[in-house]
């Protein structure tokens, strides 16, 4: 059985977003999972709206960095400034310092600016002149970028890929859904009526349950067979990371969460493996343009279970 | 067979070439030269056509081509068959086959043609140097077929699979090798085209002929003995022997008297040792003075010379005894030394006449007239080196008379003459003197510089008694070695010089590595593959039993790598193989388990399908998690997981 307090998130961000339960439960589990989240889609799909569903359910507070070509990192990480009455630096945080940050068209920004976020998300402390300062409890971020054949794009690195835990597309939304959409009342409106159903408090205490699910040995052989089977296949110019595995392990570990189990199937793990190997398997061959499910598929179905 | 129809990629068609040029190159020195050039045209051929992407060239041109390379090697060999025009003709379809890619099963097809040519470099050379490269080639080639079914892999990644693959067959290359039943020759047993020239000694000697071999450091034989190594001063290999003169050469006998054993008898110790003779193209088995025993396949010369039946074409081995203090010739009869004393009517007027004065003074006594003959030649002054003057006509005369100085066949032509002169019946031995002994495998190795020319003298009462006239005047030359002898200035071998003190260490170990191959792996005969098995306790193997232990062995190898790589699967926990059962069950009734299906996703579509056990599924499925999956699952959980599996029906 589900617990109730996520039961009733779940069910507040499936009012607003509709039909997209899949990737709302995703990205529920890479927060749980202690993760960031990348979402890759089309402007106008609900990427921001979904941040600030989930910032608002959660309690926690809520800050949009649109990145842009001039971006600097000063402006991510905040700057000091001379006061002058009392003769000294004052540090002025910048965006970064909030529970939950959206990092709107991250490819959009030079590299870097984009490492200066990609690093405080690693290190959750940002340095800025010497000091050093820890990032907000939780602290979750929610990076979306546009499709990287798009004009006027800095893609990400591998490296800094690899940082994020899951990588979702939101999609258009089926027909009845988007009826309901265009139908329903408006959505900041209903986004600003939301109230958090859990304290931050109560949300480290989730993550900490999600770190505790039980992963058996014969779970965490099949976690490490798949990783191994992406470095022997040639389809693939490299092989998933080990910090992949453990990324595809925690997040399968909030996967179970979420569905009320206090220990891990192999169905957790094939139902996170899309939004884990997205972003990092790239084919061997770059024209092949894949479908991530196709070849998720693909590597699930050549793996048996151990 | 979509597979083999597939076209052949760019990148294969890169390896292909790169394999067809490592796999040819060594051969070029063994075929003609325009097909060396042909072969090079069609390989650039094919970089153009890989790296333009151009057309391949039509059917009927490549027919054309093979007919024209096929007349091409005929005329060349005036035949097809053999080695060389089997290699060379292999070479043109090799090539040739480069310009038909088309489909993988082309590719394949190259790939093999490749392996063959790799082949075809042991029928030339059996060097270590040779194995390496068709090592490296055998490589290639395997890589390219790993290629030729999927190119998609890096280069290193095909190279690190096919050095895998070739590892895992390492241990079956050595049980065949070790155990295939052998038959008598050498390893790569093809007969030569033709015997190529070998220098070495010649069936006569002339003023010159020896000097010209003490430039050659070439290997002549290699020498183990069963003890110590005797002193060099006794290293007299004994090889042709030459009675007749014709006043400018000294030559073999034309007929030869042969025994089948030795006809003296042994005095004192005897001299235990093993030969091993590189191939020399003549029938002289080198044996230490006096041989005792003869090698197989062998005769003794009535000079005490053996030789085998057949030239000496392939290297080979054998092993002997020597009685260096046999007593030989006793049983000469005054018409058995006549060719001991023959000289031409005239010539050499001066030596005739100091002869003469011997002969007058001791009169019939050999044994004086030999310590007068001694002692002049060492009163002459006469100089041991690499480079004598020219002598006219009386070449005897001239060299003991007037230039003094001469080289080992200079010495003992002029001792045999005087002493024939004298009356007392007299001969020239050739053969080798000394010897180096490497220290790095304790084998003697006798090179050609170590030719060398001295006499024999037949004296009544004590036989044949060999006397070496240079030691006479260059003892230094049987003491130690021959470039001791000669004064100093004179070109010698490099092998021969005594300063490079460590080039010289360093051919000594590469000698010992060449010798240990020639010996461990080429010389790994029927005999020795006896020996080893007799080692394993099999006496007396026919192919028949050595067929069953090599199945046996080879069998035993592929269990035990199959349950290596099979050691972790075979390892099934008990939950897996109750689960396994259920599968099985159900997939009899049409709803096969997938390997990769997580349990509840499994049992949701098998209770989909039936209905009717969908809750009995249910259950099993869910003590299955809760057996694999959930923590600290209980034994008593497992037995009641299988009495469910062993009750379920469906």
């Amino acid at each position: 059985m589900r617990l109730p307090e996520l039961e009733a998130i779940l069910a507040d961000i499936n009012r607003i977003i509709l039909g997209k339960e899949r990737p709302i439960c995703l990205s529920l589990a890479c927060l749980l999972a202690r993760g960031h989240l990348l979402i890759e889609d089309l402007p106008g799909v609900g990427k921001t709206t979904l941040a600030h569903v989930l910032s608002r359910v959660l309690g926690l507070d809520f800050q949009r960095i649109q990145f842009t070509s001039d971006m600097l990192p000063a402006d991510i990480l905040g700057v000091s400034i001379f006061d002058r009455d009392s003769g000294a630096f004052h540090f002025h945080p910048g965006p970064i310092f909030s529970q939950m940050v959206l990092a709107d068209e991250i490819n959009r920004a030079t590299p870097k600016a984009q490492s200066a976020l990609l690093e405080a998300m690693e290190e959750r402390q940002v340095t800025a002149e010497g000091t050093t300062r820890a990032l907000p409890e939780p602290f979750f971020v929610i990076a979306t970028q546009n499709p990287t054949h798009q004009i006027g794009t800095f893609p990400l690195p591998e490296s800094q890929l690899d940082r994020f835990m899951l990588k979702i597309e939101l999609g258009y939304p089926d027909p009845a859904a988007e009826r309901e959409l265009l139908a329903g009342a408006d959505r900041h409106q209903m986004v600003a009526n939301l109230s958090p159903r859990i304290t931050p408090q109560q949300l480290l205490e989730l993550q900490e349950k999600a770190r505790a699910v039980y992963a058996s040995p014969a779970l965490i052989d099949y976690v490490q067979t798949l990783a191994a089977h992406t470095r022997t296949e040639a389809r693939w110019q490299a092989g998933l990371s080990p910090r992949a595995g453990l990324a595809l392990l925690a997040v399968a570990r909030a996967w179970a969460l979420l569905d009320g189990r206090n220990h891990v199937l192999p169905e957790d793990v094939q139902a996170v493996l899309p939004g884990v190997i997205a972003h990092r398997l790239r084919p061997a061959d770059d024209t092949a343009r894949t479908d991530v499910g196709a070849v998720a598929a693909a590597l699930i179905e050549a793996v048996p279970l151990p | 067979m979509a597979r083999s129809n597939r076209l052949v990629s760019r990148r294969q068609a890169w390896w292909l070439l790169a394999t067809a040029v490592a796999a040819s190159l060594p051969l070029t020195p063994q075929v003609p030269l325009w097909l060396s050039l042909a072969a090079a045209t069609a390989f650039s051929w094919r970089a153009a056509l890989t790296w333009r992407q151009w057309h391949l060239p039509p059917r009927w041109l490549l027919v054309l081509l093979v007919i024209a390379g096929t007349v091409g090697v005929f005329l060349q060999y005036r035949t097809i068959l053999g080695r060389t025009p089997g290699v060379a003709l292999l070479l043109v379809f090799l090539s040739l086959k480069l310009l038909e890619l088309r489909a993988a099963r082309d590719a394949v097809a190259t790939a093999l043609l490749c392996y063959f040519l790799v082949f075809g470099q042991f029928l030339f050379t059996q060097t270590i140097p040779t194995a390496l490269l068709a090592g490296l080639t055998v490589l290639i080639t395997t890589a390219t077929l790993l290629v030729a079914s999927d190119d998609r892999p890096p280069p290193q990644q095909q190279l690190r699979r096919a050095t895998l693959m070739l590892a895992q067959a390492l241990p079956f290359m050595l049980l065949m090798f070790l155990l295939f039943p052998r038959v008598q020759g050498p390893l790569w047993g093809i007969p030569q085209d033709r015997f190529s020239a070998v220098s070495g000694l010649s069936d006569s000697m002339s003023p010159g002929s020896i000097a010209q071999l003490s430039q050659s450091d070439a290997i002549v034989f290699r020498v183990k003995f069963a003890g110590e190594v005797p002193p060099q001063s006794q290293l007299y290999w004994r090889g042709p022997v030459m009675p007749s003169f014709d006043g400018r050469s000294w030559r073999v006998a034309q007929t030869l008297g042969a025994y089948a054993e030795v006809p003296y008898a042994g005095v004192g110790a005897a001299v235990d040792y093993e030969v091993t003779l590189e191939a020399h193209g003549r029938r002289w088995l080198f044996a230490l003075e006096l041989p005792a025993t003869l090698p197989p396949d062998s005769t003794l010369t009535s000079d005490y010379q053996p030789i085998a039946r057949q030239p000496v074409r392939n290297r080979m081995r054998y092993t002997q005894r020597a009685w260096p203090d046999a007593i030989a010739g006793m049983n000469e009869t005054p018409s058995s030394l006549r060719g001991a004393l023959a000289l031409p009517k005239d010539g050499n007027p001066r030596t005739r006449a100091v002869a003469a004065g011997w002969r007058v003074q001791y009169g019939g006594d050999g044994a004086a007239i030999l310590a007068a003959a001694e002692n002049w030649f060492s009163q002459q002054l006469l100089i041991y080196t690499l480079n004598p003057p020219l002598l006219g006509p009386d070449i005897v005369d001239e060299f003991l008379f007037d230039t003094r100085r001469g080289f080992c066949e200079h010495f003992a032509a002029s001792f045999v003459f005087a002493l024939r002169a004298a009356g007392v019946p007299a001969r020239v031995v050739a053969g080798y003197q000394g010897g180096e002994v490497n220290p790095v495998d304790g084998y003697l190795v006798v090179r050609q510089y170590d030719a060398h020319a001295w006499t024999e003298a037949w004296i009544a009462g004590r036989g044949w008694v060999r006397i070496d006239p240079t030691a006479i005047s260059a003892p230094s030359r049987i003491n130690s070695n021959f470039a001791a002898a000669v004064p100093a200035g004179e070109q010698l071998p490099f092998l021969a010089r005594s300063d490079l003190a460590w080039l010289r260490e360093l051919r000594y170990r590469l000698d010992a590595i060449t010798n240990g191959w020639n010996q461990r792996v080429l010389g790994y005969n029927p005999q020795r593959q006896r020996d080893l098995l007799a080692d394993l306790g099999l006496n007396e193997p026919d192919w028949r039993s050595m067929t069953a232990v090599l199945s046996v062995l080879c069998g035993g190898v592929m269990l035990g790598l199959t349950g290596w790589i099979l050691r972790n699967r075979l390892r099934v926990d008990p939950a897996l193989a109750a689960w396994r059962r259920f599968t099985t069950r159900l997939a009899r009734r049409g709803i096969a388990w997938q390997p990769w299906e997580g349990p509840l996703a499994f049992a949701e579509r098998a209770a989909g399908q039936t209905p009717i056990h969908a809750e009995e599924i249910r259950k099993i499925a869910a003590l299955y998690v809760r057996l694999r999956y959930e923590p600290a699952p209980q034994a008593s959980e497992l037995a009641q997981f299988r009495t469910q599996i062993a009750h379920f029906k469906p």
